[in-house]
């Protein structure tokens, strides 16, 4: 097998699960550690660089960074990554000091934003302290997007989102609210240098069933209904309410009448519970508010007396694999089920739709009518036009919109500083051994065996009683330190220099989850059966070094590792090391220029 | 020396033994010698033995001296019987464990110093009474644990870290315990896992006296050029006669060794042993042959490793005091007074 180059980035990024699953890359051990000391400032900052929303992200995050830990693939849970960031925001002080200035000289280069979500916001947070003029236009009055009209006041308060969006337009950036962007053409007219479309995936699918139009008045489309109960339009719903769908719309748009009126709540879904597409902690709060959720059900009819609602006629299916394997929704021929209810909600997907740009101005659209967006520089087919968020490659969630806004500005300083977008800079790295003493290390390295803690929630009966009343109440500080510890700082990586290694197998024999071997060299196939647990994870890597007297490699599964550093404790030359590896994306500024 | 207790996550897909164990299961608690120190790959084998041979822990009586390689046993098997005895005297307790109750399997373990020097006639008199054990020295030519001097078993002309060269003849444990009738024999290497954990399991299987000697270099007095003890001599002037599979008695045999170069040795207890030959003459039955050979490699410098003799139907020191089957503590009143009758049958026998 060929020997591992450690010099590449990608490779100890990878070693840092977290990290490397975090669309926006975020350092994620390194502020879980400041956590452990105490330094909130901090660990907030290091957030807000790569996320742009510690505090809203920290509520409301998909976390695929949770799935991804190394601390799930050696016992049951993952690090809470996600309600850790909202510690940093929790007991932060206040950080305004801490934040980038406005550009003391613009650059006079003005960029248009449309849509005042995440990912515009994340553009306009990157290019504005560079001296760019940005212009956030959105329909709505205040910035936010979606995470103000969409995400329920209980799981996302707005005072959360008003500090966050704040931070960012105090950068010096206009924001013109209640101003919706009819049409491209007319904005490309006004010479922007560039144009940034934020402006999400607005529409919500429809269910056209029987009875759908006759019993119009109380059948709504869950993310307008969303948004109204958000804005205050709407503050009731009837007793019996059924929610269809299963994403995490539905999972709102449940709870949501749970706190409005709605008693007996239900959820049904067509798939079978595990297939749904909410995430399972979603699923686990709807159920812990006494909303049952039913599946195997295609909603077929819905019964209606005199122009009221009276319920919903579910055909039952099971799932069946076909010929090519495929699963297949299939009827039980089971007699249908009529659920009675008085409020219907719609919650069966999100779409894209841009009325407003024309497809005269250079913006290619593909078959599906999404526009052709460059999934590294965010480009359209219209140099001056990018593309990022919901509004890019459909519906997704708030931190790859954040991703994408930083891609997108990244793209849009190199283009206009007369650079090439495709050439894209890579991550700054730094190295720093860890070694104090022979035993001490400035990380700490005992590792804990603590299961995950649960968040603390608010009493269900108070929760239910208020939608804007918040449920999580986050953890405390001590709960805080305690979860911080279950981290393995998978940062901290193991550096192996074969010359300093006089093969004594210490570091074989102390390491408890028998990741290092010594052995002669052979295919990568045969390397991973060698171990006393052979590496079958081939999404993580075998670390190849030689340099040792009997011409033997060391060979190194990544995937266990506990970072605990007893190899190198147990190395009576030093061969071993522990080095810190802080990679941090570059994003729009000096770092990202060509070095031409 | 680790301050850090070794964590009790081990990988999730760990094997386990018949007994359902991890080798984790085997371990003890976290060594307090030198990090490097050979004696520390020592315990990993005696725990990868006792692991593979689903050995159950409170079935086992590990014992030994003073030294740093007598420290070891705490290192390993933390869930069996442990005696740590004065300086030397491991093999009479050990002897004396073992008349008592015959049922235990007895781990020795000891150091050059140990029994070359304090313990050597302890050493001497449990090898020649045949006492089923298996006696490991962990020899590393010096007496680690007071900081480095020479040992019984360092080389004539070896140098000490100082610079000292040693004088005197050495001891070669292996060559004694052969002379006094050990009937199993075995040198090994601590940075040679491979040879040396079937050595153990074959020696834990040999209802006789074992004897092994493990070279151990000890990384802080005696890892140094001009030492004959290093990691870099040992390897330099192995001289490995044969290398071993153990096969346990539940284990199918299925051997395709090329005939001539591998021989099948059969235990007292069903377990064989498959020698794959790398000295072609080598014969591991007979005691003279092996102790030529050793002699003569001893004069060319180098260090033969590997299962040096073997007896397959060894006796030991119950038969030949014709003891009782059953261990002392499981006999009652009835057996242990017979009657009057039977007292005046023996005293008639004396007479
Ligand atoms: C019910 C629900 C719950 C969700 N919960 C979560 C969650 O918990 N976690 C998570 O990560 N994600 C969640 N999401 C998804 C997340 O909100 C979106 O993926 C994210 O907000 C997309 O960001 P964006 O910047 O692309 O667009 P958006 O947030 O959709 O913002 C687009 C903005 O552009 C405005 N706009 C659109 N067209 C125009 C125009 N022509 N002129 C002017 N303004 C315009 C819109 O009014 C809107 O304010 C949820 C979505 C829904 C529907
Ligand atoms: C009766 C007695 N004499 C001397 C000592 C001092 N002493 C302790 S360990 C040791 C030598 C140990 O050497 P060895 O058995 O080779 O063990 P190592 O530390 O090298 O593994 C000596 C002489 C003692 N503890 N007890
Ligand atoms: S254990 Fe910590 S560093 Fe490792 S993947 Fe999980 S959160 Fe990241
Ligand atoms: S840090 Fe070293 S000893 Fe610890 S688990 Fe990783 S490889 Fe093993
Ligand atoms: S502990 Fe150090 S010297 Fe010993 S084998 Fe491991 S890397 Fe090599
Ligand atoms: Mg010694």
């Amino acid at each position: 097998m060929k020997l591992t180059d450690i010099a590449a980035p990608d490779y100890f990024h990878k070693v840092v699960d977290c990290q490397w699953a975090c669309p926006a890359h975020t350092p994620v051990p390194e502020y879980i550690r400041l956590i452990s000391e105490g330094r909130y400032d901090d660990a907030y900052m290091i957030n807000w660089k790569s996320n742009v929303f510690p505090g809203i992200l920290g509520r409301t995050c998909d976390r695929p960074c949770e799935p991804a830990c190394r601390r799930g693939r050696v016992e049951k849970d993952p690090v809470a990554i996600c309600r850790l960031k909202r510690v940093t925001a929790d007991y932060k002080n206040d950080v305004t000091g801490l934040m980038p200035k406005p550009a003391a000289t613009k650059n006079g280069k003005r960029v248009a934003l449309v849509g005042g979500g995440p990912a515009s916001l994340a553009v306009a947070r990157d290019l504005a302290p560079l001296g760019y003029l940005c212009t956030v236009f959105d329909q709505d009055p205040k910035a936010g997007g979606m995470m103000r009209s969409q995400i329920p006041k209980f799981r996302l308060p707005d005072a959360v989102i008003d500090e966050e969006c704040g931070y960012i337009l105090n950068l010096g950036i206009e924001f013109i609210g209640g101003k919706r962007i009819d049409s491209l053409k007319a904005l490309l007219a006004e010479n922007y240098d560039a144009i940034f479309v934020g402006s999400g995936a607005p529409r919500g699918r429809d269910l056209d069933i029987p009875g759908r139009a006759e019993a119009a008045k109380n059948i709504h489309i869950g993310i307008d209904w969303l948004s109204s109960v958000s804005f205050g339009h709407v503050t009731k719903i009837g007793r019996r309410v059924i929610v269809l769908g299963g994403g995490n719309t539905a999972m709102d748009c449940c709870r949501s009448s749970r706190r409005l009126g709605g008693e007996d709540v239900k959820v049904v879904v067509r798939s079978g519970f595990e297939e749904m597409k909410a995430s399972p902690w979603e699923k686990e709060d709807a159920i812990h508010e006494d909303i049952p959720i039913h599946n195997f059900l295609v909603p077929k009819e819905f019964t209606h007396d005199n122009g009221k609602l009276t319920g919903v006629v579910f055909e039952k299916v099971k799932a069946e694999k076909d010929a090519k394997g495929r699963r297949n929704l299939v009827p039980t021929g089971e007699p249908d089920q009529h659920f009675p209810c008085d409020d219907v909600l719609v919650a069966v997907g999100q779409e894209n739709s841009f009325p407003w740009i024309e497809r005269d101005v250079g913006i290619e659209f593909d078959k599906w009518d999404m526009p052709v967006v460059d999934p590294t520089t965010m480009a359209s087919t219209n140099p001056k036009v990018f593309f990022g968020g919901d509004s890019a490659f459909g519906p997704k969630n708030i931190i790859w919109a954040v991703a994408h806004g930083h891609d997108a500005a990244l793209s849009i300083h190199k283009m206009l500083s007369g650079e090439n977008i495709t050439e894209r800079p890579l991550p700054q790295v730094s190295v720093s051994s860890q070694k104090m003493g022979i035993h001490e290390w400035s990380y700490d390295n005992d590792i804990s065996l603590d299961k995950r803690f649960r968040v603390p929630l608010r009493d269900k009966v108070v929760a239910l009683k208020d939608i804007r009343a918040e449920v999580e109440l986050g953890f405390d500080p001590k709960l805080a330190l305690a979860e911080a510890q279950r981290c393995l700082n998978c940062d901290v990586q193991t550096v192996f220099t074969g010359s300093l290694c006089i093969e004594c197998d210490a570091c074989v024999d102390i390491c408890p989850m028998d990741c290092i071997i010594f052995t002669p060299n052979a295919e990568e196939a045969d390397l991973r059966q060698q171990f006393k647990a052979p590496a079958v994870n081939l999404t993580q890597d075998l670390y190849v070094a030689n340099d040792l007297k009997t011409g033997r490699v060391m060979v190194k599964d990544e995937d266990v590792c506990l970072h605990c550093g007893l190899c190198a404790e147990r190395c009576p030359t030093g061969a071993w090391d522990m080095q810190k590896f802080l990679i941090d994306m570059t994003h729009a500024g000096e770092g990202c220029r060509s070095k031409a | 020396m680790t301050y850090l207790a070794k964590p009790k996550f081990h990988h999730p897909a760990l094997p386990k033994n018949a007994l359902g164990f991890t080798h984790r299961d085997y371990e003890g608690s976290v060594s307090t010698l030198c990090a490097g120190c050979g004696h520390d790959s020592i315990t990993a084998a005696v725990i990868e033995a006792c692991y593979e041979l689903s050995l159950p822990p409170h079935r086992i009586a590990k014992l030994s001296g003073i030294g740093c390689s007598s420290k070891t046993p705490t290192y390993f098997l933390g869930n069996s019987h442990g005696f740590n005895t004065v300086h030397g005297r491991m093999p009479s307790v050990l002897t004396g464990a073992n008349l008592a109750n015959r049922d235990l399997i007895y781990l020795g373990v000891s150091g050059d110093g140990d029994s070359a020097s304090i313990g050597f006639g302890q050493f001497a008199h449990a090898i020649r009474r045949g006492v089923n054990m298996v006696y490991i020295v962990e020899n590393n030519g010096v007496y680690g644990l007071t900081k480095g001097q020479f040992s019984a078993t360092a080389d004539r002309g070896s140098k000490s870290k100082r610079g000292l060269t040693n004088n005197d003849s050495s001891i070669d444990l292996v060559a004694v315990a052969m002379q006094l009738g050990a009937t199993f024999v075995a040198r090994s290497f601590s940075g040679d896992k491979g040879q040396l954990v079937p050595l153990i399991k074959a020696a834990i299987e040999h209802e006789g006296a074992a004897f092994l000697d493990v070279l151990s270099p000890c990384v802080a007095f005696n890892n140094h050029a001009g030492s004959t003890k290093s990691f870099d001599y040992v390897r330099e002037h192995n001289d490995a006669v044969n290398r071993l599979d153990f096969i346990s008695p539940r284990d199918a045999i299925k051997v395709d060794y090329e005939p001539g170069t591998t021989q099948i040795v059969e235990q007292h207890d069903g377990s064989r042993l498959a020698l794959h030959k790398l000295a072609p003459d080598y014969d591991v039955h007979s005691r003279i042959a092996a102790m030529n050979y050793l002699m003569e490699r001893q004069a060319a410098g180098e260090v033969v490793t590997g299962l040096l003799y073997v007896e397959p139907d060894p006796e030991d020191l119950h038969k030949h005091l014709n003891t009782v089957k059953a261990p002392l503590n499981t006999l009652e009143a009835k057996e242990l007074s017979p009657g009057s009758a039977a007292l005046e049958k023996i005293n008639a026998s004396l007479r």
